[in-house]
């Protein structure tokens, strides 16, 4: 599937379910089934790769002149 | 023998009502004091002691008074009142009929908040269907609380540990004293301008009411209001109700409740894609596997496993019918042949040939009856003929001129028949049946009595 913009998260499992859900439904004909299911493979594997992308994802604190900065949490308090 | 120096115990206990109740400092007085002893009959009047350090009085407080009380008075709890004191007769004690009540210290307070919070809900801040719904999978919280503090931890840490997958940005604000609602304002409003905050957690952690204050300012609650940011309130623990709490789109008991109800829990999502995969797969497996038994079943069926089979049957249908096309053609023409025949001996039957012959001879006999009737009409009309031309001979005018008449013609030759067609000096001719007499007039007498 051709990725024009890349789905979210949200985006990408809503259309996951339609999709398992046409699927399951047991109506489509062999061809659409097939394709449909590509593109749920593909969709799980975003969705999965999603949540397991994890780097990249930071925790900021917004500063007094409107800049953000890494914030790290003070354990002593 | 009457005695009149002994008073009855009624009659002094009525006596010292009497004091207590003639006395104005003792009716509609306010006192303070902590609640001990504490009972609230089935009826809903309130029984307890009121008490401080040194001295200690009895309590009542009547159920239409107790009914509109916006708090549950408990033991140690120390409440200012307003009541009448005056004496109980059967017990001869003297206890305070309470009247108002609420709570020492934050009374002010206690109040502001009340008041505060029936004009917000009026005004609809609270209202169920203003809520707006949390997003399922933030990309970014919004913290909204003091950078320092078990809060900001729990907080972070829950949700790192929920939803790695999420960015957090967290809004240093004053979340105590006397600057804290225009730090957390000022905080909600920044981060609304901010596109990117999916989700906002706005608190603090537990303290006493005057710490958790700022949560019940007006300031506060009309910004959460105006977010458009859907808004998740943790102010304190479970027990602490703050106007931001009813506002808030989402109210969190603690801290780490509205971080578990700000993201979800990636485990959870990660098992529901999972489970999607594995439902995708089975719905294809299912598919591909009912259209091979269909191929299957197609195959093995008879028409594929014995094809001679099914023109076999045909090819003896073919000669079948051949035969039978045959059988009828052959007899159709037999029964055409037949029909020839009699067709044409019925031709025959009609052929002019006799009808010439009969023809002729009556041509022959009409004409002959022609001719006979035609010599006959002839000589009749000749026969008329020759009458008719004697008649025509009797009547001709020279038969008259031989009985001496005569005709006179002028000179153009037409017929004179009366005097005045001729002049004198005329050249006429006069016929007569032997030859003609030219004459000349010389006189014209008119005839008497004939003109």
């Amino acid at each position: 599937m051709p990725e024009e913009k890349e789905l979210t998260f949200e985006e990408a499992m809503e259309k996951l379910e339609v999709i398992v859900e046409k699927l399951e439904e047991g109506d489509v004909p062999l061809e659409e089934a097939i394709s449909f299911y590509k593109e749920g493979m593909e969709l799980s594997k975003l969705c999965h790769n999603k949540l397991k992308h994890v780097e990249g994802q930071l925790t900021k604190i917004l500063t007094d002149d409107g800049q953000t900065v890494d914030f790290v949490i003070n354990e002593e308090e | 023998m009457k005695d009149n120096r002994h008073l009855t115990v009624f009659a002094l206990t009525k006596y010292i009502k009497r004091k207590f109740d003639a006395d104005p400092h003792l009716q509609g007085m306010y006192v303070k004091g902590e609640i001990s002893n504490f009972k609230q009959h089935s009826s809903g009047h309130m029984y307890f002691t009121l008490k401080d350090e040194k001295a200690r009085i009895l309590a009542v407080m009547f159920s239409r008074y107790s009914r509109n009380m916006k708090f549950l008075p408990e033991n140690g709890m120390k409440v200012l009142i307003k009541g009448d004191v005056t004496v109980y007769e059967p017990t001869g004690q003297y206890q305070i009929y309470v009247k108002e009540m609420q709570p020492d210290g934050i009374g002010d307070l206690f109040l502001a908040y009340e008041q505060l919070k029936k004009r917000l809900e009026e005004e609809g801040l609270f209202s169920k269907t203003a809520k707006k719904t949390l997003p399922p999978y933030p990309r970014t919280v919004g913290v909204i609380t003091s950078p320092t503090g078990a809060a900001v931890r729990d907080i972070i840490t829950t949700i790192k540990r929920r939803y790695p997958i999420t960015n957090i940005l967290l809004f240093p604000a004053l979340v105590q004293g006397g600057q804290g609602a225009t730090s957390i304002v000022k905080s909600i409003e920044l981060a609304n301008q901010r596109k990117e905050i999916d989700v906002l957690i706005v608190g603090r952690g537990g303290g006493s009411i005057e710490e958790l204050w700022n949560f019940n300012e007006e300031a506060v609650a009309r910004a959460i209001f105006a977010s458009k940011v859907p808004i998740i309130s943790a102010v304190g623990h479970e027990t602490d109700f703050t106007i931001a709490d009813f506002v808030a789109d989402m109210r969190a008991p603690t801290p780490t409740a509205a971080a578990e109800l700000a993201v979800p829990n990636i485990d959870d999502l990660l098992e529901r894609v999972l489970n999607r995969q594995v439902r995708l797969v089975r719905a294809m497996k299912e598919k591909i596997g009912f259209q091979q038994q269909r191929y299957h079943r197609l195959k093995r069926s008879y028409a594929f496993r014995y094809p001679q089979r099914l023109y076999e049957q045909k090819l003896e249908q073919v000669d079948r019918v051949t035969e039978a096309l045959r059988k009828s053609a052959s007899k159709l023409s037999v029964t055409k042949a037949e029909d020839h025949l009699k067709l044409l001996r019925r031709l025959e039957r009609k052929h002019p040939d006799e009808l010439v012959k009969v023809s002729k001879e009556n041509h022959f006999r009409l004409t002959k009856r022609l001719e006979r009737s035609m010599g006959a009409t002839l000589s009749e009309k000749q026969k008329e003929f020759a009458g008719m031309l004697s008649t025509l001979e009797a009547l001709s005018p020279l038969r008259i001129m031989e009985r001496g008449y005569s005709l006179s013609y002028n000179e153009d030759g037409k017929l004179i028949k009366t005097v005045s067609n001729v002049n004198k000096d005329d050249k006429i001719q006069v016929q007569l049946p032997d030859g003609r007499i030219h004459c000349v007039v010389s006189n014209i007498e008119e005839s008497e009595g004939n003109a």
